[in-house]
């Protein structure tokens, strides 16, 4: 039992922890929220007007915004549904007896390893490039014509490039879930044949529906975020072909200089990224009891 | 029992998971190879996988002529000493929420992991005028700051989850034994603790070392860290493939090491204890 000794220095050991990311959430915050609501271009600082809610009202008509919503959706969306069918099989395969696993399980995962600007810079200009990345050279060799994939499909190809990074973990994560089921359910339900599309659709894939919860969730919070990539591969463009919510406020606020416009996209973001973490949230809060 | 079939299925998974495994670690060999050839033969066609003269200087020169070495030790510096001002303000977070729980233990756990899912562009603007403001603006110090904040939440819950499989009997036994609060956080839980702070060390070495929202924004020539280093090759005259690959190279291979001790720490740390 805690004595109200090591009470009080439990409390005065948490406390740095939690003022420091009191101040990290509260201070920035709202100064993005106030500055939201000004009229206030950093190449003209004299006017820093009440904007009211004109910030909110520019950002949300202009057209950029929807294509970025869109954008930003259709790149979550798209690495999820990759990294999550790739990402099962992948655990099924390797959950499976296979000379050397230690080693492929180390070549599946190193990608996540890799920092994005790398894997983006790499992919860009040794894979996708139309004059002297590999698929241009494969494409010839087939006598087809080289694909420009950034310049004619820049979201498409960065899903890939994100994908490609994400993949292990999705993989990563169903595979410990795997090995932690009951093997003799699944040994019983192979004699009272089951077969194994069976065994997959009616126990596996209930075993394994939490973990591709977790992996949804947090994958969509870091996805939602995605910047490195785009800055590297196509600056968001062509127009604004492959501009996401996080690039657009970027864009706006430290390329244009206008922080009331980027202000209010930030809040947008935030409240984006909020709707993901309550159901996030939830999930581990529910694990923290048991 | 069907086992006696599994040889030859075996021979098959086996290949099946070579193939999938080499393709997806591809771009990264490719990355490799390409660094030690020369430019020219970079961008020939047909591309040749070995055969073709190894060389080093792409290394000399990407040291020679951007001075790499100091985006390293930038890239050191910033993921190192985020992570270890991390554990001093997370470890005695960490030890009292998992030691001596309170009523709003679990509320302020998971008020700390609502701070990791705001988007870093809600705080873009004020995090970007107060560093120049306060001269933070490209200082290696202003990123530990930054990454230290951003990585806390991660730090503290990953410590939590190690620290909560210690067993309390052991607590009460020793105060039993008229052990003192230091005396037993130094004798009992310190050698108890070592492997998960080790593990929460190293996740977060990695998690800081790939960062590239802060650092590409936070840094312009003097304070980058290699994340930024690399994105400055995306301009037109740095396509120079196999210096980009020298310079990918060096800029992965630390971590990709690291990376393949800290696999089960991965999950554990990435799901804040939700798989395990």
């Amino acid at each position: 039992m805690a004595t109200t000794h090591s009470r009080v220095a439990a409390r005065f050991m948490l406390s740095p922890a939690v003022l420091l990311l009191l101040a990290w959430m509260i201070v920035p915050l709202s100064m993005t929220i106030y500055f939201s609501f000004l009229r206030y271009n950093l190449l003209n600082p004299a006017i820093d007007a009440w904007a009211g809610w004109s910030n909110y009202e520019y950002f949300l008509t202009d057209p950029a915004f929807f294509a970025a919503l869109t954008n930003t959706l259709l790149l979550v969306g798209g690495v999820l549904l990759i990294t999550i069918i790739g990402g099962t099989l992948l655990a099924l395969l390797l959950d499976q007896p296979i000379w050397g696993q230690g080693i492929v399980r180390i070549l599946v995962l190193a990608p996540f390893f890799v920092m994005p600007t790398v894997s983006a810079l790499v992919w860009k200009n040794m894979f996708m490039n139309p004059v002297n990345g590999l698929f241009a050279h494969a494409a010839k060799a087939l006598g087809l014509q080289p694909f420009d994939f950034l310049a004619h499909a820049p979201l498409f190809s960065i899903i890939l490039i994100v994908a490609w990074q994400w993949l292990p973990f999705a993989a990563l994560i169903l595979l410990t879930a795997l090995q932690s089921m009951d093997q003799e359910q699944m040994d019983a339900s192979e004699m009272d044949g089951a077969g194994p599309f069976s065994r997959f659709f009616y126990l596996v894939l209930p075993h394994l529906s939490r973990a591709i919860t977790v992996v949804v969730l947090i994958q969509t919070i870091f996805l939602l975020s995605i910047f490195a990539e785009i800055l590297v591969t196509t600056n968001g463009g062509p127009g604004y072909a492959s501009t996401n919510i996080t690039y657009l406020v970027y864009a706006q606020s430290l390329l244009q200089f206008d922080v009331g416009g980027g202000s209010a996209g930030g809040i947008i973001a935030v409240i984006l990224a909020n709707i993901v973490a309550i159901f996030l949230m939830r999930m581990i809060g529910k694990n923290l009891e048991a | 029992m069907a086992r006696s079939i599994s040889r030859r299925r075996q021979i098959v998974v086996t290949l099946l998971a070579w193939a999938i495994g080499l393709a997806i670690f591809f771009p990264i060999l490719w990355t490799i190879l390409t660094s030690f050839k020369t430019e020219a033969e970079a961008i020939a066609s047909p591309p040749s996988l070995f055969m073709f003269d190894w060389t080093l200087e792409n290394y000399g020169e990407v040291q020679e002529r951007s001075n790499y070495f100091r985006h390293f030790s930038n890239s050191v510096i910033i993921s190192l000493g985020s992570t270890l001002l991390g554990l001093l303000i997370a470890i005695p977070a960490a030890w009292s929420m998992a030691f001596v729980p309170a009523k709003r233990t679990k509320d302020i756990l998971m008020w700390m992991l609502s701070t990791k899912m705001l988007p870093p562009v809600g705080v873009l603007i004020p995090i970007y005028l107060l560093f120049r403001d306060t001269g933070l603006l490209d200082t290696r110090t202003g990123l530990v700051i930054v990454l230290t904040l951003v990585n806390l939440p991660i730090i503290i819950w990953m410590l939590f989850t190690y620290f909560r499989e210690i067993p309390g009997e052991i607590l009460e036994a020793s105060r039993m034994d008229g052990a003192q609060l230091w005396d037993e956080i130094i004798y009992v839980l310190t050698p108890m603790a070592i492997p998960g702070i080790a593990s929460t060390l190293l996740l977060n070495v990695i998690l800081a070392w790939n960062e590239a929202f802060w650092t590409l924004n936070l840094t312009a020539a003097k304070a980058a860290p290699l994340t930024a280093f690399i994105a400055s090759y995306s301009s037109p005259e740095g396509l120079f493939y196999a210096k980009l690959s020298a310079a990918s190279t060096m800029a992965i291979a630390p971590i990709l090491i690291l990376g393949w001790f800290s696999q089960k720490q991965l999950v554990r740390g990435l799901t804040f204890g939700a798989v395990k």
